[in-house]
């Protein structure tokens, strides 16, 4: 195995969350958000595992193993209510979806 | 080794970018596997292997797979691919465009410290892992099922439809 | 015995405070066990303080109870102290026990009405203040009791609270003695800063002793308390409340009205006589009011039609006397007649209240008549009182008091042949206006029918109203008719006599002879208008002078117009120009950025899901270049 400086693999963890966090500001459509918060949970997850490889040890595996799991938990329930907002508003855009606007 | 580090990053990162940038959602899923996968390569190279396949079997296995069934579902097709260029103007980028080269440019402050270390080539096995997971982490994997026990009752509930009547709500 | 003495205002302050908070809990019946027995029992302990007083009198013949230090400030150091002499001890008798009477009348008056408790819990704290006004050893004391009755006055005035108008004549009646209690605060200011005290023996006696007889300071203080008084006892030229107030219950009408709270301006003035002595001025503007204003009364009430109005006009004008006795010197015959006068003035209108309540609410007397074969009781006990109050000669209570006032008029140093006639010719229109009311409403053909017949409870307190009207004044006669001096004999432990100037000719036969000739021109006017040919009373007031005089006189010589144009009109002109000056903008700019800074922010709340996300990441990105940076 190569040893690669942390910098680096934090680096590309931190491009690819931002990446993932301007794909959640600018897509209207609620599938494409969802997807946007997967590719910034991924993101995260990355960064464990580099800092846990870093030290030597497991643990960065295991956190990068609940965050799986976190995000299969998340995606499931969300894609169930993006179902639900389509039945109802019969869209997908995510400004349909603003009755508690103030 | 270093290597195949960086031409996977490139890759994930080009094809991140791809997907969110795509006006049908089909494309911009198949372009987010590729990337996952390349990520699960990046786990590889730094050691572990566990998670890289877990990378591809759970996240883009069962996950993205998820996605695409629900977007089939749906059915959208071509009216809602021109309501997505609708939607996206170029103006729109601007924003979040600042906003994410700032936070990279302070994610890069943050990691250019001077406590450069090189770190050990060792893999991690996934034996490794699962002592440690079933040992001071316990708690952890006890906590995961619960969450994940209510995802499934809340898809469930949220997925059902009663026969008769369609819901309002 | 006399250390009861502060029982007598603290049972009506226990049943003020029991009906107060447990009056709508308890069951009706148990009502005027509270409301009447608290003031039975103040009574009993007055009567039996008096038997006490009467027997052995105390040192001095005065009693002082000192209950506490009420403020101890900067050396200011007022107490709650009661002091007993004949006079407050007169006042308190007669308050309690025509107080009883009429909350036991009220009983049944006030059954049917939804504010039984209430009404009782007013009353009682009306007695309560009122026994403090009058035993207060200090002029904050005697202050707290006056507000404390023109308080109860103002709620019991607005008691049906559900009509306007009431809380209208409500509020005219606090708004008015207000103006006599501002004057009245401030010749408090003024004694305080002066003579140092506040205890009344002790300022009277400070007075005499530092201010020369005649002097501004004393006149000035006199004028300011007359100020008060006048307002209270509603004398010219604040008179203009007490007709509206007539709009509160009769039993109300009858205790405060009449009885009362109206004579606290009396008690007043002869609690500071030594002040009014050294102030010949301000006396003679005492009995110069006095004077004027019970002539314009008794004008005003031969002109009325509303039977409690009538009867309210003549309550000034009785005060008038009083206050015509004040002024020329005669204290203790001002309090006679205030004691006769609370029993026969209590006992017209609580006979008022009978006809009303029997005609079912029916108040003007051009719709009664012919009652006095239907309610026998009513019919004798209101003819004794109303024959008391015009003073037919021997037989009544009025007679003898007022009479005496006469003559003091007359007789005294400080009074003078005018003041005599007004006093002669008051009594002129009294008997005119009294006989035209109790022709109207019993003689003649009955116009309303009877919806009711009062029951015990009401008429017992007439009964014995009206065995005191006639039996009352044989307490003080007249040289040449028994020359009885027990009531003016009393009252000198405490008030100093009449001195008496040279006769000038007439001796108290005399004028006793001319009363009686006055009471009677009135009689006659009034059988031969009212009784004999009604056609009169038409044939006086069709021609244009004779309907002039007649609308001056029923609307109480235009006051209440005059005061309209002058007062109320230039400061509600006044307040609707102010209504936003400058200070008002800093409030209401207040609520305009708050207005502002609300539509500021709800425009982040656009309920839209990428706006949200926006947030969090400006914040947290900002968050973080503050870690990173500061």
């Amino acid at each position: 195995m190569a040893s690669i400086p942390m910098q680096q693999g934090l680096l590309l963890a931190g491009i690819l969350f931002s990446l993932g966090l301007v794909g959640l500001l600018v897509r209207r459509n609620v599938i494409f958000v969802l997807m946007s918060l997967e590719i910034m949970l991924n993101a995260a997850g990355l960064a464990f595992v580099v800092a846990g490889a870093r030290w030597g040890q497991a643990d960065g595996q295991i956190v990068f193993l609940f965050i799986l799991t976190m995000a299969a938990a998340e995606v499931s329930v969300g894609l169930a209510l993006v179902l639900r907002i389509y039945h109802r508003f019969k869209t997908l855009d995510s400004d349909a979806v603003s009755e508690m606007r103030g | 080794m270093e290597v195949v580090f960086y031409i996977a990053a490139i890759v994930a990162i080009a094809s991140t970018i791809l997907a969110i940038t795509r006006l049908n959602a089909v494309h911009a899923l198949l372009y987010l596997i590729v990337s996952l996968l390349s990520v699960a390569i990046v786990f590889f190279v730094m050691g572990a292997p566990f998670v890289a396949a877990l990378e591809v079997i759970i996240y883009a296995g069962a996950i993205m797979v998820l996605f695409v069934f629900v977007v089939m579902m749906l059915n959208l097709g071509k009216k809602a691919t021109e309501m997505e260029r609708q939607w996206q103007r170029g103006s729109m980028w601007v924003g979040p465009s600042i906003l994410a080269a700032i936070l990279i440019a302070e994610v890069a402050y943050m990691v250019a410290s001077p406590v450069t270390a090189a770190y050990g080539a060792t893999a991690i096995e996934p034996k490794q892992v699962g002592i440690t997971l079933f040992g001071p982490y316990l708690i952890g994997v006890e906590l995961a099922s619960m969450l994940l026990l209510g995802a499934l009752v809340g898809a469930y509930h949220l997925g059902r439809r009663t026969p008769e009547k369609t819901e309002k709500k | 015995m006399f250390h009861l003495l502060w029982l007598i205002p603290a049972f009506p302050v226990a049943g003020f405070l029991i009906l107060a908070t447990l009056g709508k809990r308890m069951p009706r019946k148990m009502v005027p066990v509270f409301g009447v027995g608290s003031i039975g029992l103040s009574a009993v302990v007055a009567i039996l303080i008096a038997i006490n007083f009467l027997t052995s009198a105390p040192q001095g013949n005065s009693y002082t109870q000192v209950l506490w230090t009420w403020m101890d400030v900067g050396g200011f150091r007022p107490q709650i102290a009661f002091y007993l002499d004949a006079l407050s001890l007169v006042m308190i008798l007669v308050v309690t026990f025509v107080g009883f009477l009429i909350h036991f009348y009220s009983a049944e008056f006030m059954e049917e009405d939804e504010g039984y408790s209430r009404f009782f819990a007013f009353m009682n704290l009306f007695v309560a203040s009122m026994c403090t006004l009058l035993l207060g050893a200090n002029l904050l004391l005697l202050f707290l009791g006056w507000e404390g009755v023109g308080l109860c006055s103002y709620l019991l005035i607005g008691f049906w609270y559900r009509d306007p108008a009431n809380g209208l004549a409500a509020r005219k009646a606090f708004i008015v003695t207000r103006v006599g209690d501002t004057a009245m605060t401030l010749g408090i200011f003024l004694l305080f800063d002066k003579l140092g005290t506040l205890n009344i023996q002790e300022l009277m006696h400070r007075a005499l002793v530092q201010w020369p007889v005649g002097s501004t300071l004393p006149v000035l203080a006199g004028l300011l308390l007359l100020g008060g008084a006048v307002g209270k006892s509603a004398q010219l030229p604040l008179q203009t409340w007490l007709p509206d107030a007539m709009a509160g219950p009769t039993p109300t009408s009858a205790l405060i009205h009449a009885a009362t709270m109206v004579t606290a301006g009396v008690y007043l003035i002869a609690r500071t006589h030594v002040l009014f002595s050294i102030a010949p001025q301000a006396q003679l503007a005492v009995a110069v009011v006095g004077a004027a204003t019970l002539t314009m009364a008794g004008f005003a009430a031969i002109t009325q039609e509303d039977i409690k109005r009538v009867l309210a006009y003549s309550t000034v004008s009785q005060i008038g006397y009083m206050f015509l006795a004040l002024g020329v010197g005669a204290w203790s015959a001002a309090i006679f007649h205030f004691m006769t006068h609370a029993f026969f003035k209590a006992l017209l209108f609580l006979g008022a209240g009978v006809i009303i309540e029997s005609l079912h609410h029916e108040h003007s007397i051009f719709k009664m008549g012919g009652l006095r074969k239907e309610m026998p009781v009513a019919f004798w006990t209101f003819l004794a009182a109303g024959c008391s109050l015009a003073g037919l000669p021997l037989i009544t209570a009025g007679f003898y008091s007022k009479g005496l006032i006469i003559w003091d008029a007359w007789s005294s140093t400080r009074g003078s042949t005018a003041l005599w006639f007004f006093g002669v010719f008051g009594v002129l229109l009294t008997s005119l206006y009294t006989f035209r009311l109790i022709f109207l409403v019993f003689f003649g053909e009955m116009k309303t029918k009877i919806h009711k017949r009062p029951g015990f409870r009401m008429l017992m307190p007439c009964v014995v109203l009206g065995i005191l009207s006639v039996v009352g004044g044989f307490v003080d006669t007249p040289a040449f008719l028994g020359n009885i001096h027990s009531f003016t004999d009393f009252l000198h432990l405490a008030l100093p006599p009449v001195t008496e100037g040279p006769l000038r000719g007439m001796s108290e036969l005399g004028s006793e002879g001319l009363v009686t000739v006055a009471f009677l021109v009135g009689l006659y006017v009034a059988y031969l208008f009212f009784i004999r040919k009604r056609e009169y009373a038409e044939a006086i007031t069709t021609p244009a002078i004779g309907k002039a005089l007649h609308r001056f006189w029923y609307t109480d010589w235009g006051m209440d117009w005059l005061y309209e144009r002058v007062f109320v009109r230039p400061i509600m002109w006044f307040a609707r120009v102010d209504k936003s000056d400058f200070i008002d903008y800093i409030y209401s700019g207040m609520a305009l950025i708050t207005e502002l800074f609300y539509h500021g922010v709800r425009k982040t709340e656009t309920g839209r899901m990428r706006w949200y996300a926006a947030g969090i990441a400006a914040g947290s990105v900002i968050f973080l270049a503050i870690v990173l940076f500061l």
